[in-house]
């Protein structure tokens, strides 16, 4: 095991089943010689060339088009998006023809694309560029949707991204790219995480936190200071939201009793709303507590930095959250 | 006004109870909460739990009377009243007042119970401190702008108003009896919660025993830099063990004896009946095969030995607990045998289970074992030791004796050398062990002295057909030859 950078995680995943497979290219925007924007093509141009590595001109409709095409002949196109903010431009062909032309073919074309890029609000670069769209996408049937939230689980699920039959969503996080985790090392065979299976990520008795990417770190620093109040937290990281292992996260909230769920989406229609409905659904025999949601507030991001912070879910809002859900007074 | 007590229903599947003893005398003056009798039900002994102020005036079963549920018990009314209509109608079969959850009642609405002490009426005038949770269902729940909501006044729902409780309050009080009429709600608008129920149950309840988690809103500056006084710790990481305060086993009374005849009719504990109903179905429905094997025991009465040796005075291993231990790692390496026959399909379980027969003074539970094939051969030891001795004290919860997916029946410590035994639905499998005998065996042409004990397993031949049983036995003799491997 080495300790790596979700950065470096997601190079692997690709420079490993580039190799193994020479139907698999990448295609973006400052894929290639950039070494992309957020570095993480670095050095896949020198190894591949500029067949497999393709930089392609400020086009998403376009490329995510090309990408689609080339996916139903037999290739297994990798599509960056800058962020997944510019995959609106694009949406048409992830929702309409990515997602649909294996139903619609009759089941005679499989398209098997990655669309992948980095998603989320990061630090101060305005409404438009600080969105999380993975509600958009896991509502449509068709699609899968990956959203990991460490190094390894960025690595082993996109390479079972790359190796799934279907149209995959992967959203990284924006600011997750420098944060590391143990992952196990290139030589020791292949690492492959399942689509469509949840991560304990904390173990704990008195209450379920659900969340996905960076909000899985936010949880795990609440349950830090939970658990000096002597709560202890579960934090389950469904990592994939399309298909969701809703065994394991009515299997924790069953024994929990108690349920938060944090997202930095917002709030109506989001993906968290579909995860309640989950738990009240199949726990509600056990739940002590209504189900909470820690979700961004319902506006567009602003970009003065103490508004922006004001607008996401920070520790404190987890925190006051799993208190109600506990039925305990406010902190202090 | 004077009213009839039914018999509340006490468990979640009683359909009857047997009084087994008053706590209260006729002419004591009773009030909400009071313990008036303690109730055998099918499950465990229970307590029957009062809940209007008054007077006993009328006991209307003896000690030892077995009572439908809802059936008249008692009148309770005020000192004096002149209840010959009432006892008249009792005798009759009029029905005591409604039996579930607890017997309603005539009079006028009152509180059932006075308001807590752990509501403080302070925290209302202190709105500023309380934010209790926010329950509105807004889907902005991310930062709620309630800041001033009062603080709900904590106090046990009066009679015939709508009860507020949790899932979890419920579901747990089914599972405790107990009756949320009585349990004192401290969550917002007065919820029953978890806390409230399991502090009632506790016994004293939220009323008496002062250590109820404060109320949302409740001022309580300092603790939470405390982490050993953090209400959650009382709250919720509580697991009370017992249900019950432990009721003594009741000696059975004779009830008919007819003096010129030579017999004494018994009357049949609901556990009885239980037990003769399950087994003479898993008897007549399911088809058992039974397979037997002599062991040689020499080297897992020696590793017992060893093992014990080493804990000293911090516990003691049985032989049944390396059984348990092997029995579920023999299951591991063989799911088929770890199933249950469903009519069309065979459900075979991910988790291994074991369910232990304990005999208790009136019949016999089968206490169980959870993920047996996980556990330390020194934790399950404890664990079947805990068991026991709450089954003896019928303390067990209902969920303690359920959910089993293989079960080990051990006669062997009574001198048993052999037997068989009926399986214990819906598992498929049950293996009886018998004691560890000294007998003469060939070892290498000569005879010399050797260890063995005998196991059968019954099996449900729908499930398990011999040659799998047979493996399945190949691979539990091994673990039993060679105990070490119990460790691997």
């Amino acid at each position: 095991m080495a300790v790596i950078s979700y950065r470096e995680a997601l190079n692997q995943a690709m420079r490993e089943e580039m190799e193994r497979d020479p139907n698999v290219f990448i295609m973006g925007e400052e894929v290639g010689y950039y070494n992309g924007a957020y570095k993480v093509t670095q050095g896949l141009l020198q190894r591949f060339s500029e067949r497999r590595i393709i930089d392609a001109p400020i086009a998403e409709m376009g490329f995510a088009g090309i990408g689609v095409g080339a996916a139903m002949v037999g290739l297994r196109p990798i599509i960056e998006f800058m962020t997944f903010n510019f995959s609106l431009v694009a949406i048409d062909q992830i929702v309409n023809n990515a997602a649909k032309i294996y139903q619609m073919s009759g089941g005679q074309f499989h398209v098997p694309i990655v669309f992948r890029g980095p998603g989320g609000p990061a630090v101060q670069v305005g409404s438009q560029h600080s969105q999380a769209l993975e509600s958009y996408y896991a509502h449509v049937p068709g699609l899968k949707v990956v959203m990991p939230s460490t190094a390894s689980d960025a690595k082993g699920l996109l390479k079972s991204a790359i190796r799934d039959d279907n149209p995959v969503v992967f959203i990284e996080g924006e600011t997750l790219y420098g944060s590391t985790w143990e992952v196990p090392d290139a030589g020791a065979g292949d690492f492959l995480i399942p689509i469509g299976k949840a991560d304990i990520k904390r173990e704990g008795s008195d209450i379920t936190l659900i969340a996905w990417s960076k909000m899985v770190w936010t949880c795990l620093d609440a349950a830090k200071l939970l658990a000096a109040q002597g709560i202890e937290c579960e934090v389950v990281d469904p990592r994939t939201l399309r298909p969701l292992d809703v065994e394991t996260l009515t299997a924790s909230v069953k024994k929990t009793g108690r349920c938060v769920i944090v997202e930095v989406g917002w709030p109506v229609a989001g993906f968290g709303a579909e995860v309640a409905y989950q738990i009240q659904r199949h726990c509600m025999d056990a739940l002590d507590a209504p189900v909470e949601r820690v979700t961004s507030d319902d506006v567009p991001m602003p970009y003065a930095k103490n508004l922006e912070d004001e607008v996401q879910p920070q520790v404190h809002d987890v925190v006051a959250a799993v208190r109600r859900a506990l039925y305990l007074p406010e902190e202090g | 006004m004077a009213q009839i007590l039914g018999l509340p229903k006490l468990s979640p599947t009683m359909e009857e109870g047997v009084l087994v003893r008053w706590t209260k005398k006729e002419g004591d003056k009773v009030s909400p909460g009071d313990l008036i009798a303690e109730v055998e039900t099918d499950k465990a002994n229970m307590d029957f739990n009062i809940e209007d102020d008054g007077v006993l005036l009328k006991f209307l079963v003896k000690e030892g009377d077995t009572v439908k549920l809802g059936a008249p018990v008692a009148i309770l009314g005020k000192a004096g009243e002149d209840i010959t209509a009432l006892v008249e109608q009792a005798r009759s079969g009029g029905g005591g007042s409604a039996p579930s959850p607890a017997p309603a009642k005539a009079a006028a609405p009152e509180p059932a119970a006075t308001p807590a002490p752990a509501a403080k009426p302070a925290a209302a005038a202190k709105p500023a401190a309380a934010k209790p949770a926010n329950d509105d269902g807004a889907a902005s729940a991310a930062k709620p702008a309630t800041k001033a909501k009062p603080a709900p006044q904590a106090q046990a729902a009066p009679a015939g108003a709508r009860l507020l409780a949790s899932p979890l309050a419920k579901t747990l009080a089914i599972e405790l009896g107990i009756d949320l009429r009585q349990v004192t709600g401290t969550g917002p608008g007065g919820r029953i919660v978890e806390r409230d129920v399991r502090a009632l149950a506790e016994g004293g309840g939220a009323q008496t025993n002062g250590h109820a988690a404060p109320a949302p809103g409740d001022d309580a500056p300092g603790e939470a830099d405390e982490p050993a006084a953090a209400p959650a710790s009382q709250a919720i990481a509580v697991r009370p063990a017992a249900l019950t305060p432990v009721a003594p086993v009741t000696p059975v009374t004779p009830v008919r004896q007819d003096s010129d005849a030579d017999w004494t009719d018994v009357p049949a504990s609901n556990m009885r009946k239980r037990i003769a109903s399950r087994l003479t179905e898993a008897k007549r429905d399911i088809p058992h095969i039974y397979l037997m094997r002599d062991l040689d025991a020499a080297a897992l009465l020696a590793y017992r030995g060893r093992l014990n040796e080493l804990l000293g005075d911090k516990g003691k291993i049985s032989v049944n607990d390396l059984v348990i231990k092997a029995t579920a790692i023999a299951l591991r390496r063989l799911p088929e045998c770890n199933a249950s026959w469903q009519g069309d399909t065979i459900r075979q379980f991910h988790r291994v289970h074991i369910g232990v027969a304990v005999a208790i003074p009136d019949g016999l539970v089968t206490p169980v074992i959870r993920d047996a094939d996980q556990k330390g051969i020194g934790s399950i030891g404890a664990e079947v030791k805990d068991l026991a001795d709450r089954a003896k004290r019928r303390a067990l919860k209902a969920h303690e004796i359920i959910g089993s997916t293989f079960s080990v029946s051990n006669l062997g410590m009574f001198g048993i050398e052999r037997f068989t035994a009926i399986l214990n639905p819906p598992e498929a499998g049950i293996l009886a062990i018998g004691a560890v005998r000294d007998v003469p065996v060939v070892d290498k042409g000569a005879v010399i002295a050797g260890k063995r004990i005998a196991v059968s397993m019954s099996c449900d031949h729908r499930v398990i057909d011999g040659a799998l049983g047979a493996r399945w036995l190949q691979v539990f003799a091994e673990l039993i030859e060679k105990p070490e491997l119990l460790a691997l």
